[in-house]
């Protein structure tokens, strides 16, 4: 079965500093994949490489047998390709409601709307006004997921969702991924700090040391210990 | 000095003003950036204003909704053939590449237009006034120059804070980077925001011709006028920036009343002292 | 293992060249009243005075990151302070030089006060708007002559040699002045805080860098700078007007010299400040079609080379006539 995402040898560099060094990594149909790591390992550079945010070589990303490297951001989200960045970035100036309108910019069809955003986080339909920085953190990283729900993707990326988050939210938030995976056929990548966590919400996981890839597996077989070990690059 | 009748010639010259800077305002809202040229384009949409009048013989409100139309296409081509070049975080060069369109405009109309002063006839609407009672009257022309101000505000309002083009327009001046990953076209997107500003422009180029005698050197003070409107109104909302005008307008008014020569000098110490008293503009959202 | 530590290394072969070569030119120019005709010398003189407030545009902008289109303010205090102090207060011109650039400061405080409280173009802008502010005040002032402007009548009272000869030394001395000083600012420990803030404001404050009140202190020094060159400038000249002191034509030419020459260098606004008198001599007579294509070589250049002339040869070649980096070179 052919991936739904490739990376081949995919780099990255700000200005002189190389943050990834040649990433190969797959992702498949409605699968879930965690990116395991310390900081500055790559894992966001990863992920907005992906989005387009930074431009890489034209092959060294491959979206549905398509090379998508070269792409800016905007066509790249057109092919449904979805991102919850890191630290969230939500709009200040518009509202709740505006801000997860901006996830569905493209207009793509999928089961994502308004209605089905406020029934997977209740507590964001009586806030649907409210300027989206006003809101608690837990409730804006719901905004920032309902967002790139929105956009009714084909490829989730989620960026460390559950950082400030409750547990009992967190919880709450990937059980919720989940439903979206197995129920819509959508694939997700998922940074998270936490190994355990990280290890029983995906299929498989790469774990990042220093630019490369230093572990990969699926998510059953990797051992805590050697996740460990990759995680601190021994 | 009959103190009501400067105040309310004020006012109307306001709107002018108010016309003035919500072009700029629209860009800078976008694009966070200041368009140094906005006073030059204004002066150019004046002169094409007064060719189209001159070779058609059309009333010069039937022309501005022509010159809005050519005036919006040159604005999106200005913004994607030149000014997308000059979008970063470096505030350099969109100065001085609006600078250099300033200097361009001003010696090109220079050289075809001569130095010769110019304005725009209306005819008999240009004296005809409407009575208010106790020895004041205000003109019809400058009171249709504010109504339209109010006109556009409406329509500006209406345009960023109730349609998708406004939303995203909002959500690339917060966010340019994020705006591009839920799929807005950033380049397209300021070719839009500049062709609506250059549309005001247009307007604001027609009754300034009508309103003063111009030649092609008046550009940047008529970009300073927009900019101090902008800031003394405050950021964050049309209204704010027809009130801005109208301040403007009504300084300039009682100064020129006090002394021909302190007119544009109030105006100027009027904007420095809401800058010492309240930076964020008079008429600000307060967040 | 005791490693030798690494060595700073502050000068390079260039700037060694750049130091001997300045040396010998400013010789040169000292002896210049006694060979130079004296269209020449008041060619040179105008071309000091441009380069001074060039050197000063290029520390405000280049390196202090405060885009001021409104330095002209400072050329008008400064010449005007000039035309006060010695045909009102009787004091000897020539001393009456450095006094303006101190006038010109003196007004910068309170102006700063004002124009800090914006940022970015908004700032720029608001410079501006002073400099406009002090030529209409200016224009309604009539003891200092209006609109119409006033002659240095105090110079009367020197013969035309002494008066041309003292001039041109005070031009080069305002070159020693302006651009030695920001050679020996950028090199000292406050270079290196400016360097930090043009990279970012944010991070040099983190780094312990006082940003505002360096900023305040560059805008200060840029305005003495100016203030000095725009009294000489008006000396040269022998009259001054509000338009020709604070008119809006000053701005274009600061663009020229320094973004054409290379902003963020100190060679950049000679090689731009040449350039400018070369194609002033050759192309001057052509009016507004040359301010035209003045205009359209700025957004050009600005578009695709920003580093200007001298930044992209000296990328290109490695050049560094007044090294301000400092190397760590590894001990052999």
């Amino acid at each position: 079965m052919s991936a739904l995402l490739e990376t081949r040898g995919l780099v990255a560099h700000y200005g002189d500093f190389q943050a990834l060094f040649g990433i190969d990594a797959d992702v498949h149909e409605g699968e879930r994949v965690a990116l395991i790591g310390s900081n500055g390992a790559g894992k966001s550079t990863f992920l907005t490489s992906i989005a387009g945010m930074r431009r890489s070589a034209k092959e060294s990303i491959v979206f549905d047998g398509a090379p998508i490297g070269a792409l800016d951001a905007a066509d790249v989200a057109a092919l449904g390709i979805a991102l919850v960045p890191e630290g969230r970035r939500l709009f200040p100036s518009l509202s709740v409601e505006e801000n997860l309108a901006m996830g569905a910019f493209n207009r793509r069809k999928g089961p994502w709307n308004l209605e089905n955003v406020y029934s997977l986080f209740p507590a964001l339909r009586e806030k649907r006004r409210a300027p989206a920085t006003s809101l608690s953190g837990g409730q804006q990283q719901m905004v920032a997921i309902g967002r790139a729900l929105m956009a009714n993707p084909r490829l989730l990326m989620c960026d460390e969702i559950s950082l400030g988050l409750s547990p009992a939210v967190v919880k709450e938030v990937y059980a919720a991924l989940g439903v979206v995976c197995s129920e819509h056929g959508v694939s997700a990548i998922v940074v998270e700090q936490d190994i355990e966590l990280a290890r029983t919400m995906s299929d498989r996981a790469y774990c990042f040391t220093h630019g490369f890839v230093s572990l990969s597996g699926t998510s059953t077989d990797l051992t805590r210990e050697a996740i460990s070990a990759a995680y601190f690059g021994v | 000095m009959n103190w009501l009748d400067t105040v309310i010639q004020g006012t109307l010259l306001g709107g002018l003003y108010a016309l003035f800077a919500m072009g700029l305002a629209v860009i800078y809202g976008v694009m966070k950036q200041i368009n140094i040229a906005h006073g030059d384009f204004i002066v150019l949409a004046a002169y094409l204003a007064l060719g189209i009048v001159a070779a058609t013989g059309l009333h010069p409100f039937l022309v501005i909704p022509l010159a809005i139309v050519v005036f919006g296409f040159f604005g999106y081509a200005v913004q994607r053939t030149i000014l997308n070049r000059t979008i970063g975080g470096d505030i350099l060069p969109p100065l001085v590449v609006t600078y250099g369109l300033s200097i361009v405009i001003e010696n090109a109309l220079q050289q075809t237009q001569s130095a010769d002063p110019r304005s725009i006839k209306l005819g008999a609407l240009e004296t005809a006034s409407v009575p208010l009672g106790g020895g004041l009257a205000v003109g019809v022309f400058p009171l249709v120059m504010l109504v339209t101000a109010i006109v556009v505000a409406i329509v500006l309002e209406i345009v960023f804070n109730r349609t998708r083009l406004g939303m995203a327009f909002r959500a690339v001046s917060d966010d340019r980077e994020i705006a591009s990953i839920m799929g807005v076209r950033d380049k397209r997107l300021f070719g839009y925001a500049t062709a609506i500003s250059f549309a005001v422009i247009a307007i604001a180029g027609v009754f300034m011709g009508i309103k003063f005698t111009f030649t092609p050197s008046l550009g940047p003070n008529f970009l300073l006028y927009a900019f101090e409107a902008v800031v003394i109104g405050g950021m964050g909302s049309f209204w704010g920036t027809l009130a801005g005008g109208i301040v403007l307008g009504i300084a300039q008014a009682i100064g020129f009343a006090l002394n021909p020569g302190w007119g544009i000098l109030a105006g100027h110490l009027v904007f420095l002292a809401v800058l010492l008293v309240r930076p964020t503009g008079i008429f600000a959202r307060t967040a | 293992m005791t490693a030798a530590s690494p060595r700073v290394e502050r000068y390079s072969t260039g700037g060694r060249v750049g130091l001997v070569l300045a040396a010998a030119l400013v010789l040169a120019l000292l002896s210049g009243p006694f060979w130079l005709p004296s269209d020449a010398m008041r060619l040179v003189v105008q071309f000091a005075c441009l380069l001074a407030m060039s050197q000063m545009w290029n520390l405000l902008v280049g390196y202090g990151g405060l885009v001021s289109i409104g330095q002209q303010a400072y050329i008008g205090i400064g010449g005007y302070a000039l035309f006060v102090l010695a045909n009102q207060l009787g004091l000897n011109p020539f001393v009456s030089v450095p006094i303006a650039g101190v006038v010109a400061a003196l007004f910068a405080l309170p102006t700063s006060r004002v124009v800090f409280r914006l940022s970015g173009g908004y700032f720029a802008v608001a410079t501006w708007v002073v400099a406009e502010v002090y030529r209409l005040l200016v224009a309604n002032i009539s003891a200092l002559g209006s609109g119409a402007g006033v002659s240095l009548t105090a110079m009367l009272a020197y013969d035309k040699g002494t008066r041309e000869s003292i001039t041109f030394w005070l031009a080069v001395v305002l070159l020693i002045v302006t651009t030695g000083g920001v050679y020996w600012l950028l090199r000292s420990p406050l270079g290196l805080a400016l360097t930090a803030m043009r990279d970012s404001d944010i991070a040099a404050e983190s780094q312990g860098v006082a940003v505002g009140r360096i900023k305040l202190l560059v805008y200060v020094l840029a305005a003495f700078g100016t203030g000095c060159a725009g009294a000489l400038y008006f000396m040269n000249a022998l009259r001054i007007s509000p338009d020709a002191a604070f008119g809006m034509d000053w701005i274009p030419l600061l663009f020229f010299t320094v973004i054409i020459g290379g902003i963020g260098t100190i060679e950049g606004p000679i090689v731009g400040t040449l350039l400018y008198f070369t194609l002033r001599q050759v192309f001057g007579d052509y009016g507004a079609w040359y301010l035209i294509a003045l205009g359209v070589v700025a957004i050009v250049v600005m578009i695709r080379f920003p580093r200007g002339i001298y930044g992209e040869l000296a990328v290109r070649f490695g050049w560094r006539f007044f090294p301000i980096q400092r190397i760590l070179r590894e001990p052999k």
